[in-house]
């Protein structure tokens, strides 16, 4: 059974969302994502600096399976990349809510994350794939 | 429908997934483990859904010379294993498969996604000929590979079995009853399979496992046989491709015995054949995936048919079919996403015996 960590958001497409002290936003895929992708080998992040808008791709993660779009979860700049994933990029399938990381934002709207899944709902989400 | 190792695989952890109506482990919970496993010791595959035809009769070895582009009188006594082509008229192939010569005929392996129609061609290609062409029921495959896989296959066998394996050269095979092994694979590595009943694959599995052997799925299959530069149908060839535009020209033997399809390629050399499959490996960060363009001197030139990343090489692979002769003067870009990145020809397979062992191509 995957892990759903209750003190993130989610966004349909299976990316984790962390609201942290400083405003800012971490990003990265859900334990359920990484099952279903199996072994990551390739992950390109953005530049620093980058400004996304909500919904439009922002990274790319590779398994042994396929490609996967990573969208923005909320219109925002890149302040930091998980330079780490370029080595060891199967660190997403062993840490993928702490040290397999995407990117961290400063996202324009600090409230938009609200908008996103609930725990709860991704949950549900996740059940409904996998049966 | 399930292999008589479905339970097993489900206790092993498998993931399983719908292969052309087959229930299929894809994984045990990493395919690159697995694909280690199997270059640096040992791994097990079942491949129980594979196609198992039995061609016997007076005519079976006319029939098959008739019937394949690679030529079975060089299977010249029991015991003997072939690879071949099986071409239509326009040269294109219908399939790709493994022909094994037992004391009664010949025991063909063919793929499962392919098995109604070549059925279908088997059947009618055989009208004429003396003999009874058979699906086998009921068996299951074992393919079991790796530097380990001999020695411990050898632990794992009946007495009876692991003396005949034991006497077996690359490309040898030994019937007993229904029963097979063979000195054949699809990794690159040594090994073997085996074409058991139900209980007797079960059995071995279970002692293969007991001994360290890793149970290693289709994901891993492919990413093997990819770098040990072996085609996939359905990827690498189909019936829009004939033998010398995937790298198959070295099975098939023009010799004057007049076999399907042999017409067409001898047209195809007369007019000298334009495209042919080569290796290509990322130099930067990437993975090639079928489909993605492969451009030169700023023109399309070829596409990747099979595209992983190499667990043994630790970067993207493929192989690409490149149309024309004289397309590889420029440097070679893959269109990946829209970006284009170098890659670099090279000659195949691109691993044997756990080593890389590619060279560029000139």
């Amino acid at each position: 059974m995957a892990e759903v960590r209750d003190d993130v958001r989610y966004l349909a497409t299976h990316e984790w969302v962390k609201l942290e002290a400083d405003g800012s936003v971490v990003v990265g895929i859900s334990d359920h994502a990484q099952d279903a992708l199996g072994d990551v080998v390739f992950v390109e992040l953005p530049e620093i600096g980058t400004s996304f808008v909500q919904g439009s791709e922002m990274a790319v993660v590779e398994s042994v399976k396929a490609a996967s779009d990573i969208y923005a979860p909320v219109s925002g700049v890149v302040v930091a990349c998980n330079s780490a994933l370029e080595d060891a990029p199967e660190t997403v399938n062993d840490s993928p809510y702490d040290a397999g990381w995407f990117v961290r934002l400063t996202p324009d709207d600090p409230s938009s994350i609200e908008s996103l899944l609930s725990p709860d709902a991704y949950q549900a989400l996740c059940d409904d794939e996998t049966h | 429908m399930q292999t008589c190792l479905y339970a097993s695989h489900i206790d092993a952890g498998g993931k399983m997934v719908d292969f052309s109506g087959w229930q299929m482990p894809i994984h045990y919970g990493s395919q690159i483990e697995e694909h280690i496993a199997v270059r640096q010791h040992a791994g097990v595959f079942d491949v129980s859904h594979m196609t198992v035809i039995d061609v016997t009769g007076k005519d079976a070895t006319t029939f098959l010379r008739h019937l394949l582009a690679n030529d079975v009188v060089k299977l010249s006594r029991v015991g003997q294993a072939l690879y071949s082509a099986m071409l239509d008229e326009r040269g294109g192939i219908i399939d790709d498969l493994m022909v094994y010569r037992g004391p009664d005929g010949y025991r063909l392996v063919v793929n499962c996604g392919t098995r109604e129609k070549d059925l279908v061609w088997l059947q009618t290609a055989a009208a004429g000929f003396d003999v009874l062409v058979e699906e086998a029921p009921h068996l299951a495959i074992l393919a079991v590979q790796g530097p380990k896989a001999m020695d411990l296959l050898g632990t794992a066998l009946t007495p009876h079995q692991a003396h005949a394996l034991a006497e077996l050269k690359p490309f040898e095979c030994a019937f007993s009853g229904q029963d097979m092994i063979a000195r054949t694979g699809y990794t690159g590595e040594l090994g073997a399979e085996l074409i058991l009943a139900a209980d007797a694959a079960c059995a071995l599995w279970d002692r293969l496992r007991a001994l360290g052997v890793k149970p290693a799925g289709l994901g891993a299959r492919d990413t093997l046989r990819l770098e040990a530069g072996l085609n996939l149908y359905g990827s690498d060839m189909d019936e829009q491709v004939t033998p010398s535009a995937c790298n198959l020209s070295w099975t098939v033997v023009h010799n004057g015995r007049d076999f399907i399809g042999e017409k067409a390629l001898l047209a195809e050399k007369e007019a000298g054949g334009d495209r042919r499959l080569i290796g290509v490996v990322m130099t930067d960060r990437g993975v090639l995936r079928a489909g993605h363009p492969i451009v030169s001197g700023g023109r399309e030139v070829g596409v990747i048919t099979s595209g992983a990343f190499s667990p043994s090489l630790q970067r993207g692979i493929g192989f690409a079919r490149i149309e024309g002769a004289n397309e590889l003067k420029a440097p070679l870009l893959a269109v990946i996403r829209g970006r284009e990145m170098p890659v670099l020809g090279v000659t195949l397979p691109f691993v044997r015996r756990g080593k890389a062992c590619f060279k560029p191509l000139v």
